[in-house]
């Protein structure tokens, strides 16, 4: 158990954080939320800074430790989160990195580190949710193509994406897991409509994804055809032992700054909020070394499931308690930005798999209990 | 960076693991626990204090020229997680914290519990007894395993708090470099092994109960009670054994809450899991909340932790990490 960075780590913090120190002042404004398109070139813009500095293929490429010490610095400079990037970066790059050919992988992933294309995730239906093998999007080979009809949902950024990474059903006669095929589908091909839907947070982060007889060229697919469900677990598990890194180090931040703020407005007296908050300090802490334990155990298992199901509780106690020390005035102003955080903290219990979900995951693969009805 | 167990660690903890099992295993908790009901008075086991003191469990932390195994704090919680696992009794983290300093400690010859707030632990079967007291009377105690008294005008060692020590207090043996509580970490340390063993037996119930036909670990409502108790388990894990590492005193009252709240309510599902038979004296299950309570009204209140972190957040020495 050593949890002191060695001298080779110390000099990449050293210089990342010059680094972010010379390049975060020349950053423009950050976009309005609500306004896709910039925020599709500022994300992709700090991407593309990123690749210039050697820093692009992080998430890929760099041992854990570095990846950790990366994101940490990043978070503790203000620096851009991935935004925009998210599914290339961290879902369908990663899969293309394990899965896809050669060509594949050369078509695809410099793109996404260069901050080039754009890439959402269209696995979720309307009627394929937690039980995702469920999903009925059809695609019928016809020569070269895949003809494909049906319809996602939730789709985040699908409305600046270039690429989908698009799961669709390929044998309807097969057992649900074996039926599935992984596509990478062009956003642009006819038949593509694509329906922003608002969330409660005011912002169309989503959208629904209608597919009329796409024509998704069969060299689009990756892996074989049938074993995209195989595929997309590789996906899945690829960064669930990191997954919030950087939000963990940026909710201990905002918890010093609600201190402040709470010993300024005198609801610091109140030592029933203290003794919250002194919970949250706690709880955030060890979260925090439960990533660092994460990283250290490679892969990811059962610290994974532990930290999304309690971080994305915490996090929402986080900002219910940030909710208190602002009082009504503050906490009903949808202005401010602890209550834009407040609600869309409300998704960390159903996005990636719902807290539910996550619980049966435990009970059944790491604890070993038998199967339900 | 490698928050792993290496090697060492992983065979001292697996080696304690099965000392446990030769010196107090399951059955012999509950033969202890029939006696106790039946009227017998708990005593310590004396050829049983000697056998962990010849395994170096006391000594643990003593320099090897003065007769110990020169190991850290990191490795003492690793061998206190499996002693509250076994829920090994006697005053176990006192007289640890005493070898090296009071004659016969360290080799287990000699027992020592210290006077802690109202309440003190094990004090007709100590030979020594740390801090001073007017009067003391005994209780009967609500764990059957640890005997309770009462003692009025009690005065702790001069920094003896919580079966350990505070900073700056006077054992040596107790205060590491950074002046954490080292006792305060090592009851921390039993909690979570109690809070992995009520989760083990939880699941062993889930698995073999049935009931409409099926296992009961089948339904989704008891399969979730043991997920959130591994997932607590594993906070408490984490959270001492980072703190044993760090010795930072924050961490430290951050791994008293989680690993207190993780035994006191991964024992209270782990009863729920049980059904009526939970509710019997001859279940494990009932020791194990007991002596939850016990180790938490140890030292420290939550609110002096929670306060001690609210207060870390003021603190602008501190920022990243
Ligand atoms: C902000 C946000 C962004 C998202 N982005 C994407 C995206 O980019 N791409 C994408 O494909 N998807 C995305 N999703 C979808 C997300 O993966 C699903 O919402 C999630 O998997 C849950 O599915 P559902 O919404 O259909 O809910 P349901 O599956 O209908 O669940 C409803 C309720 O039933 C419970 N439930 C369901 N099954 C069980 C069970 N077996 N046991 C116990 N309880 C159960 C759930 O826990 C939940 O409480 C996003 C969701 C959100 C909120």
């Amino acid at each position: 158990m050593d949890l002191t960075y060695t001298g080779a780590e110390l000099v990449y913090r050293e210089e990342l954080r010059a680094w972010l120190a010379r390049t975060l002042p020349a950053l423009p404004p950050a976009p309005d939320p609500a306004d896709w398109p910039a925020r599709r070139a500022y994300d992709t813009g700090w991407q593309r800074r990123l690749h210039e500095a050697g820093y692009a293929d992080v998430h890929w490429n760099a041992d854990p430790t570095r990846r950790l010490i990366f994101l940490e610095e990043t978070e503790l400079a203000g620096a851009p989160y991935v935004g925009a990037n998210f599914v290339g970066l961290l879902h369908a790059g990663p899969t293309i990195a394990a899965e896809g050919t050669a060509g594949q992988r050369e078509r695809w992933l410099p793109p996404v580190l260069r901050g080039d294309e754009v890439w959402c995730q269209g696995f979720s239906e309307p009627g394929a949710g937690s039980d995702l093998a469920s999903l009925r999007t059809r695609a019928v080979r016809d020569g070269d193509s895949y003809v494909v009809t049906g319809s996602k949902i939730w789709t985040s950024h699908a409305e600046v994406a270039d690429w989908c990474e698009l799961l669709v059903r390929t044998d309807p006669d097969a057992p649900r897991h074996r039926g599935i095929s992984w596509l990478a589908m062009p956003m642009d091909l006819p038949g593509v409509t694509v329906r922003p839907l608002r969330t409660l947070a005011g912002t169309t982060e989503f959208a629904e994804v209608f597919l009329d007889e796409v024509r998704v060229p069969v060299a689009n697919r990756v892996g074989a055809e049938n074993d995209g469900w195989r595929v997309t677990m590789v996906t899945l598990s690829f960064e669930r032992g990191t997954a919030f890194a950087g939000e963990v180090v940026a909710c201990r931040r905002t918890l010093r700054e609600l201190a402040r703020m709470a010993r300024g407005t005198g609801a610091w007296d109140d030592p029933v909020l203290r003794r919250r908050m002194g919970r949250l300090a706690a709880e955030f802490g060890v979260l925090w070394r439960l990533v660092q334990w994460n990283v250290s155990a490679g892969a990811p298992g059962v610290g994974g499931s532990v930290l999304k199901l309690r971080y994305s509780q915490a996090r929402q106690e986080l900002y219910d308690t940030a909710a208190e020390v602002l009082g009504p005035s503050g906490a009903l102003d949808a202005d401010r930005p602890w209550t834009s955080d407040r609600l869309s903290s409300l998704s960390y219990t159903i996005a990636a798999g719902t807290s539910q979900i996550q619980r049966n995951i435990v009970a059944e693969r790491i604890l070993g209990l038998p199967k339900g009805a | 960076m490698d928050f792993r167990l290496t090697e060492d660690q992983r065979a001292l903890a697996d080696g304690t693991r099965g000392l446990m099992a030769r010196l107090y295993p399951a059955e012999r908790l509950r033969e202890d626990a029939a006696g106790a009901a039946a009227g017998t008075p708990v005593t310590l086991d004396r050829g049983m204090w000697r056998a962990l003191g010849e395994a170096g469990f006391f000594a643990l932390r003593l320099p090897e020229e003065r007769g110990g195994l020169g190991l850290g704090l990191p490795e003492a919680v690793l061998v206190f997680e499996e002693a509250g696992r076994a829920l090994l009794p006697g005053p176990l983290v006192t007289t640890h914290l005493a070898a090296g300093w009071v004659p016969g400690a360290a080799e287990g010859g000699t027992v020592v519990t210290a006077v802690d707030g109202e309440l003190t632990e094990w004090l007709e079967a100590s030979d020594r007894v740390l801090g001073s007291y007017d009067k003391a009377e005994p209780v009967r105690s609500v764990d059957p395993l640890t005997p309770l008294h009462r003692v009025v005008g009690g005065e702790p060692a001069g920094g003896v708090v919580g079966g350990g020590v505070t900073a700056g207090g006077v054992l040596e043996g107790g205060v590491t470099a950074g002046g954490v509580t080292a006792g305060e970490l090592l009851t921390c340390a039993q909690q979570t092994g109690s809070a992995a063993r009520t989760l083990e037996l939880a699941v062993r119930h889930a698995t073999t109960r049935e009931q409409f036909g099926r296992p009961i670990g089948s339904f989704q409502a008891v399969k979730h009670l043991c997920a959130d108790m591994l997932v607590r388990a594993e906070m408490a894990r984490t959270a001492v054994r980072a703190a044993a590492v760090s010795g930072d005193l924050g961490e430290t009252a951050a791994a008293r809450l989680l690993a207190d709240e993780a035994a006191v309510r991964n024992a209270r599902d782990c009863l729920q899991v049980f059904g009526g038979m939970g509710f019997t004296w001859e279940a494990e299950v009932h020791l194990h909340i007991k002596r939850s309570w016990i180790l938490r009204s140890r030292g420290r209140s939550v609110a002096e932790c929670e306060e001690r972190l609210a207060e870390s957040l003021l603190d602008e020495t501190l920022c990243g990490i």
